[in-house]
């Protein structure tokens, strides 16, 4: 993750100017070996297992790919994992900016503690993530007991999921701003102030423009971990069905009561989200590529 | 707008960037701020435009306490090293922005806008760039466009953080007597900080010499050159000769050689550093007593006047300044027969001194 802001300025064409030049250029069984190698890792591991999803899906025809998405309880699991996306992924975009605006502009006690702990939910175990919940949330847990007399429900319903996925979710926007941030420095918001504009009018108009390409490439990989995360999840949803399965664990339950053709029907619709989302941070990249090799080109 | 800085003091932990610092900086002018990195003179000026916070003192703009106004009320333009231009506008939008983050009932009309930023440009004489991105200009076109925006929202004052401190030498040269122009037309009081001396003499109508969070001097550029009033303004400003030594008489004895001078309030026995400008400088051969033993090492002749490099001899230097230059001028350089190689002696006619711990 952390390298992520490095690839939204691809260098392009540094690789045909070594190739075309004797004196750095390879023995060509080099490059066919490297690159064999690749494909057959690529196919092996990306690409089959995509196709399987697909192929497995539409096994039985149309129809019945249909019939397993518009079955109640699957409709029910897709509404649960756009509400959990739909809460998180808004709310870490404001703690993301706002964690971002904080470690690059400002000096503070702790800042580097900080700036590790942003990165803990990448370091432990999503189903770890999921039991603190439960610990704290739970009937046995810390204010359990509390939430049950008031007949709040917080675990095995839908705010233990949401929560579950803001914590997995939480460093992608903040991880993608914080470099950017910190490279850019604070000349410019500085003269920002100096010629009259307000805090508002200085993030809208020079802090927010110059951020809007790595911000999005974070909310996109942000909304696509929180639409697939399974494990936290798992852990705080009880597995109730219609009530609350999100799409992940729906296909696990269909897949262990043999259900393949369903399980793979829906399974389907997840790796549709992951290519359209590949699809966009490609484009992403490509408008960011373009944005700085405008920069470079002086 | 005139600026009143008073008793402003500045620590970053335990480094003390300005120790009660007063100056009074009247309308109109444009001032330096010079030193040696690290003297404390980009603090002082960051200060004044409100982006730092002074630990003690305050600011006084136009005789009105402005230590607790925020950035944007205290009417200063600034122009930074770096340019700061916002990159993702294009230059006609950077130099608006000033005037379109105006309340809406100050903000100037569309047309308006235009007609003003264009005078900007033309101004800055590169209204032909209105289009272009801040990254496809040259450091220069860069820095004169930031000054344009600043100009925009019609500053009191300007303050300048080393504007031309990342340009090449020639650009450099060009934008400084573009300056100086620029400031004859507007009349606008600009303090801008260089650790370059002859950019602070060339440019400036006064300069306020710092060093290590102090003033050591304020003057016009004639004045700082010619009459240095303390052994960092000697060192500082202009190639200068340094001599370090004990008072002994009317003589400062340096190693096995003794420098006449002319002072009479020193002690005998206190230690002096005594300096002399090359012109000032003059070289004696023969058999003298006078005089501090030297080497020519180089005659370098290129102009009407000609310079003598000379290393001190061993004993006179004491791991301190090595070498010294004379500039002599091709009467005297005739009358000398100088060769390389040659032992002679050199003194001055006006020789300054200064206690070792002695600052005025």
């Amino acid at each position: 993750m952390a390298g992520a802001a490095a690839h939204l300025a691809p260098h392009s064409g540094s690789a045909t100017r070594f190739e075309a030049n004797v004196a750095t250029r390879d023995a060509p069984w080099v490059k066919y070996t490297v690159l064999t190698i690749g494909l057959t890792y690529f196919v092996l591991f990306l690409m089959l297992p995509l196709v399987a999803v697909f192929a497995e899906a539409f096994r039985k025809g149309w129809e019945a790919y249909l019939a397993a998405l518009v079955e109640p309880d699957a409709l029910s699991a897709i509404k649960l994992t756009l509400i959990a996306a739909a809460i998180s992924v808004p709310l870490n975009l404001v703690f993301g900016v706002a964690a971002a605006w904080a470690i690059a502009k400002f000096d503070f006690p702790g800042k580097q503690f900080l700036i590790s702990l942003i990165d803990l939910p990448f370091s432990v175990s999503p189903v770890v993530a999921g039991l603190v919940y439960v610990l704290i949330f739970g009937a046995q847990g810390w204010i359990g007991p509390w939430l049950s007399e008031h007949d709040i429900k917080i675990i095995f319903a839908v705010p233990g999921i949401v929560l579950a996925t803001i914590f997995v979710t939480f460093p992608f926007v903040a991880r993608e701003l914080i470099p950017l941030m910190q490279a850019q420095g604070r000349d410019e918001e500085e003269a920002a102030v100096t010629l009259g504009a307000s805090g508002w009018q200085m993030f809208r108009r020079v802090t927010l423009p110059n951020i809007k390409w790595a911000l999005l490439y974070g909310v996109i990989l942000c909304n696509a971990r929180a639409m697939g995360e399974f494990g936290a999840v798992s852990v705080v949803s009880g597995h109730i069905r219609g009530e609350t399965n999100t799409m992940p664990l729906h296909v696990e339950i269909l897949y262990n009561e043999y259900q393949f053709a369903a399980a793979f029907a829906v399974a389907s619709l997840l790796a549709l989200l992951a290519l359209v989302t590949l699809a966009i941070k490609t484009y992403i990249e490509w408008r960011a590529g373009l944005n700085s090799s405008v920069e470079t080109s002086s | 707008m005139s600026i009143e800085v008073r008793n402003i003091s500045k620590s970053f932990g335990a480094f003390k960037a300005l120790d009660k610092i007063n100056l009074d900086l009247p309308r109109g002018e444009l001032i330096a701020l010079l030193g040696p990195s690290g003297c404390g003179k980009t603090t002082l000026l960051r200060i004044i435009a409100g982006l730092e916070q002074a630990d003690e003192g305050s600011i006084i703009l136009s005789g009105e306490d402005a230590s607790h106004k925020h950035v944007r009320e205290r009417h200063v333009g600034f122009v930074f090293q770096h340019y700061a231009l916002f990159r993702h506008m294009s230059v006609f939008e950077n130099v608006a922005f000033g005037l379109r983050v105006k309340d809406k009932k100050e903000r100037p009309s569309e047309k308006e806008i235009r007609a003003k930023v264009t005078r900007l440009l033309e101004l800055v004489q590169l209204d032909w760039l209105a289009d272009r991105f801040p990254q496809q200009l040259s450091g220069g076109q860069r820095q004169r466009i930031a000054l344009a925006r600043a100009l925009a929202v019609e500053p009191q004052v300007l303050l300048l953080d080393e504007p031309f401190g990342a340009l090449d030498a020639k650009v450099r040269k060009e934008l400084r007597r573009w300056l100086r122009r620029l400031h004859d037309e507007l009349h606008i009081s600009s303090v801008f900080v260089t650790h370059d001396q002859e950019e602070a003499l060339e440019v400036s109508d006064r300069i306020v010499l710092m060093n290590k969070g102090r003033i050591e001097q304020i003057g016009s550029p004639r004045e700082i050159y010619n009459e240095p009033a303390t052994s960092f303004a000697y060192g500082f400003i202009g190639t200068v000769n340094e001599f370090r030594g004990r008072v002994e008489g009317n003589y400062v004895r340096v190693g096995e050689d003794l420098l006449p001078h002319g002072r009479t309030d020193l002690h005998d026995g206190s230690s002096v550093v005594a300096f002399a400008r090359p012109h000032e400088t003059e070289i004696v051969k023969g058999e003298s007593r006078e005089g501090v033993a030297a080497k020519v090492n180089r005659i370098l002749n290129n102009g009407a006047i000609t310079r003598v490099e000379l290393i001190a001899n061993g004993d006179a230097r004491q791991g301190k300044k090595d070498y010294f230059e004379v500039e002599v001028t091709p009467a005297d350089l005739a009358a000398l027969e100088l060769a390389t190689g040659e032992h002679v002696r050199i003194k001055s006619r006006r020789l300054s001194l200064f206690g070792e711990n002695e600052t005025k």
